[in-house]
């Protein structure tokens, strides 16, 4: 059984046993050549294709089929409109980072602050104690702290 | 816009294909002289005849649009010819799923400092009521460890998610999974 590739059926041709399409464009996938075609002909494909090594090829063609179908989509920007919008989340993203962590900081500044009152009031209220502690001490009672 | 037929110097592409550069050349006011590299790389990519095409297919208002992401997607591709813009791509989209990573950590953060703000709220001072901090409006939160989906073509799923373009040394090149 000898089934021509979808490249060369697309370009109405015989298949030849060392078909530089053939392992990239089976023959169930028709699409994926014709979009392919449609942006950069199967001569620029070929080319491409035969400047590489084999091991890389599978994945540019497979770049190249989505790169069309962006061009495909979006006749004016292609794939760079995605890439437009990407840079536009990425925008986004640390816009919306920074003012989350400045509300953080609030937090941080305020949480610090309350810590700093806490320990205010608590030393205030040790030193009450210690104040009442000694308070049945008069100036007559009073033991003597070392001051004369 | 350059228009370098009606200076009698052929326009970049009109050089580069060695023909004359007629009036009305649909090239020359998207391929200047001055950068010829433009349109070398946009006919060793695409190829002249094919970007005629693409050209007579859209509006005059959008062709300079067009020539100039074509420009871009070849000037990608000759650098990379594997990967070409698929490349860039990825390595945005991974951006992007870390900013909203960090982003999804920095609102849980916040969530807790709201949440331990009410329990422990000390009677406030009278003096320092103007201090006070509101928590967060409920609608800037985002679900904590919701996964970010990055902007899609018409469903094209990218083919590679793992790329040269790791910017996390310490991560494999794959293991991701597709888009």
């Amino acid at each position: 059984m000898n089934t021509r590739c979808a490249a060369c059926k697309y370009l109405r041709r015989r298949c030849p046993s060392d078909c530089i399409f053939s392992p990239y464009f089976p023959p169930h996938d028709p699409q994926r050549f014709a979009s392919i075609h449609r942006i950069y002909g199967a001569s620029n494909v070929a080319r491409m294709l035969q400047q590489l090594p084999v091991n890389q090829r599978a994945a540019t063609v497979d770049c190249l089929y989505y790169e069309a179908q962006c061009r495909v989509q979006d006749p004016v920007c292609g794939c760079v409109g995605v890439i437009s919008l990407l840079y536009q989340e990425i925008h986004n993203a640390e816009t919306k980072l920074a003012k989350t962590k400045a509300q953080i900081a609030l937090f941080v500044d305020s949480n610090s602050a309350r810590e700093d009152f806490e320990v205010e009031s608590d030393l205030n209220v040790l030193l009450h104690e210690e104040g009442n502690e000694f308070a049945h001490l008069g100036p007559s009672n009073q033991v003597s702290f070392g001051f004369t | 816009m350059a228009s370098s037929s009606s200076y009698n110097s052929p326009c970049a592409a009109c050089k580069f294909l060695r023909r004359k550069c007629m009036p009305g050349c649909i090239f020359a006011p998207y391929f200047p002289p001055e950068e010829p590299q433009k349109f070398a790389n946009v006919h060793k990519i695409f190829g002249a005849s094919n970007v005629t095409k693409m050209l007579n297919e859209l509006l005059p208002h959008q062709r300079e649009d067009a020539v100039n992401s074509l420009a871009y997607e070849a000037e990608a591709r000759v650098r990379d010819p594997v990967y070409g813009c698929v490349g860039a791509i990825s390595f945005l989209q991974r951006q992007v799923q870390r900013l909203q990573k960090e982003l999804d950590t920095a609102n849980a953060d916040l969530m807790r400092y709201a949440c331990n703000e009410i329990p422990t709220a000390l009677p406030v001072p009278p003096d320092m009521a103007a201090t006070s901090v509101q928590p967060m409006a409920a609608s800037h939160q985002r679900p904590v460890g919701s996964f970010y989906q990055p902007p899609a073509t018409g469903g094209f799923s990218l083919p590679y998610n793992s790329l040269p373009w790791n910017d996390n040394p310490s991560a494999g090149g794959g293991g991701e999974g597709g888009i």
